[in-house]
C-alpha cells in the first residue's frame, strides 16, 4: 500500500515542478549584453557593460577583471513599496551573485578591467536573486565575455517536510508544519556549486537531498538559458 | 597589509602536508575564552576571543511598534561594526560589504534558530512590543570574526535582562534590570565557518588564511542537529563531494565548539 501522498503546492505544481521560465537574450540595445529570466512571475532583467577600464585607478585589480554587479529590485516590484536605492539586503545579495558567476567566468583576461552587471527586479514573487542570477549569465554571455560554462540557480524549499523546487511568495511564507526552508543554490552544468544559501531548518541528511534535487532542476534552467542564446544569434 | 602570494602559497604547501602556520590541525579550533556582563549599560553583553581575535557583543532592548508583517513579535535587529581600531585594513565610514555581511548572517543564524522567542516579547500586539538590537564590534581582526560574532550574540542574549519597564508613563527605566531574562530557546544556533584553500579544508582560519580562501561556507546550526542558515562566499565553485565534507568537518566543529563555550549559557 502507498503510504506517502504527494505533497499539494499551493499553486497546484508538482514538487519538483518549476514555474513556468521565459528567457529572452538582448533587450537593451544599449548594453554590451542583456537578458530577461523569468520563474512565473517573478522577472529579472540584467545588462552587461563592459569590460572597460576600471575607474577610480586605485580599485584597478593587475592579476584579473573585476565583476561588479549591482542587484536592485524596483520600488514597485512588490505590496510593500521599497525606497529605492541600496539596502543591506540588496549589498549582500549583489556580492552573492558575483561569487555565484565569477567561477565560471575566464576574468583573468581582462587585467585593470571591470565588467558592469547591473540586474533589476522589475516584478517579484521570490526566487528574485536565483532568476537574476540566471539573467545575469545570459547576459555575460551574449557579451561574449569568455566562459568556461554558464551558471543557472534556482531555489530549493523544504514545506513542512516536503522538498520543492522553485519557491512562490506563498511557499516562502509557509507556516504549516516545520515551516518554510529556502535555499538557493547556483551550479554549473557539471554539479559544482557556486553559491548556496540556507535559511530555515534542515538536517544534513535532509541538505544532501536538496543539493542532488538543486541539480537536477538547475539543468532545467540550463536548458532555457541554452535555447534562448542559441535564439539570439538566429539569422 | 595585504597577505603576499608567496605566503599564499606556502600556506597551501603546507595545508597539502596537512599543516598550519600556527602549528594546528586543519580541523582545530583555536582558544575561545568568554567574558560575560562587559558592559554595564548593556542589558546583555559578552567579550569572545578566539586567540589573537576578539569581538565584543552588546544586547540592548528598547520597547517599539511591531513591524507591521509581525504585530505580535519582538523586533530582532543585528547590526556589526569593524572597528578601525581593530586591524589597519578597517576604515571609518559607512559600512562596507563585510561589515553588512557579517551583521546579516548573524541575524538570520539566531532568527531562523528562533532562538529568541520573540511571541513573549510582545506587550500590546500591533502597538507595542520589545526591540532586541545585537551590536557586534570588531576589537581585534586576527581572522574569523563570523564564528566570534555568533558566539558573543548568543552568550550575550543568553545573560540579557529585560530592564523595567514603566507602563503608564510608557517609559523604560535603564539601569533598574528586572528578573526577567530574554526569552531564548534551548536550542542554541551556533556558526562555524570552513574555508576551502587548494585542497585543504580548515576551520578557524588566520587573517591570512581568510586572505587566500577560495570557498568559504558559513553554517549556523545546533548540536542538535538542525542547519539554520548556510551562505556560500568567495568566488570559487565547490563540488558536491567537498560540501558533503564541509557538512562533516562543520557538524564535528560545531560539537567541540559548543562544549568549550557550554558554561557561559546555562
Amino acid at each position: 500500500m502507498k503510504k506517502k501522498k504527494e505533497f499539494k503546492r499551493p499553486d497546484g505544481r508538482k514538487p519538483d515542478e518549476l514555474r513556468p521560465m521565459q528567457a529572452k537574450v538582448g533587450i537593451v540595445p544599449n548594453a554590451d549584453g542583456s537578458a530577461i529570466f523569468s520563474f512565473g512571475d517573478t522577472i529579472a532583467i540584467a545588462a552587461v557593460y563592459g569590460p572597460k577600464k576600471m575607474h577610480p585607478q586605485h580599485q584597478q585589480d593587475p592579476e584579473k577583471g573585476t565583476l561588479r554587479c549591482n542587484y536592485s529590485m524596483l520600488s514597485f516590484s512588490v505590496d510593500d513599496r521599497i525606497r529605492p536605492g541600496p539596502n543591506r539586503r540588496s549589498r549582500e545579495i549583489s556580492k552573492i551573485t558575483e561569487w555565484a558567476l565569477e567561477p565560471s567566468l575566464l576574468i583573468k583576461r581582462y587585467p585593470n578591467m571591470v565588467i558592469d552587471v547591473h540586474i533589476n527586479i522589475i516584478q517579484a514573487n521570490a526566487s528574485t536573486r536565483c532568476a537574476g542570477i540566471n539573467a545575469a549569465a545570459m547576459a555575460l554571455a551574449q557579451a561574449g565575455i569568455p566562459m568556461k560554462n554558464i551558471v543557472s540557480s534556482v531555489s530549493i524549499g523544504k514545506l513542512d517536510k516536503n522538498l520543492v523546487v522553485d519557491l512562490n511568495k506563498d511557499e516562502e511564507d509557509w507556516e504549516e508544519g516545520e515551516g518554510s526552508t529556502d535555499i538557493p543554490i547556483t551550479m554549473t552544468p557539471n554539479g559544482e556549486i557556486t553559491h548556496i544559501q540556507l535559511d530555515g531548518r534542515i538536517t544534513k541528511e535532509q541538505l544532501k537531498e536538496v543539493i542532488e534535487l538543486a541539480g537536477k532542476s538547475a539543468k532545467k534552467v540550463y536548458e532555457v538559458q541554452k535555447k534562448a542564446l542559441k535564439e539570439s544569434v538566429k539569422m | 597589509m595585504e597577505t603576499t602570494r608567496i605566503t599564499g602559497e606556502r600556506i597551501k604547501e603546507y595545508l597539502e602536508k596537512g599543516k598550519r602556520f600556527d602549528g594546528r590541525k586543519p580541523e582545530e579550533f583555536r582558544e575561545i575564552s568568554v567574558e560575560t556582563g562587559i558592559s554595564k549599560k548593556a542589558e546583555g553583553s559578552a567579550r569572545v576571543k578566539i586567540g589573537k581575535t576578539e569581538v565584543i557583543v552588546g544586547v540592548k532592548l528598547d520597547v517599539k511598534e511591531p513591524y507591521p508583517d509581525s504585530p505580535n513579535k519582538g523586533n530582532l535587529m543585528v547590526t556589526s561594526e569593524l572597528l578601525p581600531l581593530s586591524s589597519g585594513r578597517f576604515e571609518p565610514g559607512p559600512p562596507r560589504f563585510p561589515a553588512i555581511e557579517l551583521g546579516r548572517l548573524i541575524d538570520r543564524a539566531i532568527r531562523e534558530s528562533k532562538f529568541i522567542q520573540l511571541e513573549k516579547l510582545c506587550i500590546k500586539e500591533g502597538e507595542k512590543v520589545w526591540g532586541v538590537f545585537i551590536d557586534i564590534y570588531s576589537i581585534n581582526d586576527g581572522g574569523n570574526l563570523i564564528d566570534a560574532a555568533g558566539l558573543g550574540a548568543v552568550i550575550a542574549l543568553k545573560t540579557a535582562r529585560l530592564p523595567k519597564y514603566d507602563e503608564e508613563k510608557e517609559k523604560i527605566i535603564y539601569g533598574e534590570l528586572t528578573n526577567k531574562k530574554v526569552p531564548v530557546s534551548e536550542e542554541i544556533p551556533v556558526i562555524v565557518t570552513t574555508h576551502k584553500i587548494g585542497n585543504g579544508m580548515i576551520v578557524d582560519p588566520t587573517t591570512e588564511e581568510e586572505d587566500v580562501s577560495e570557498a568559504r561556507i558559513t553554517i549556523g546550526g545546533s548540536v542538535e542537529g538542525s542547519l539554520f542558515s548556510i551562505q556560500k562566499g568567495n568566488s570559487k565553485e565547490i563540488t558536491t563531494e567537498e560540501m558533503n565534507k564541509i557538512l562533516d568537518i562543520s557538524e564535528k566543529t560545531r560539537k567541540k565548539v559548543f562544549s568549550s563555550i557550554e558554561k557561559y549559557l546555562k
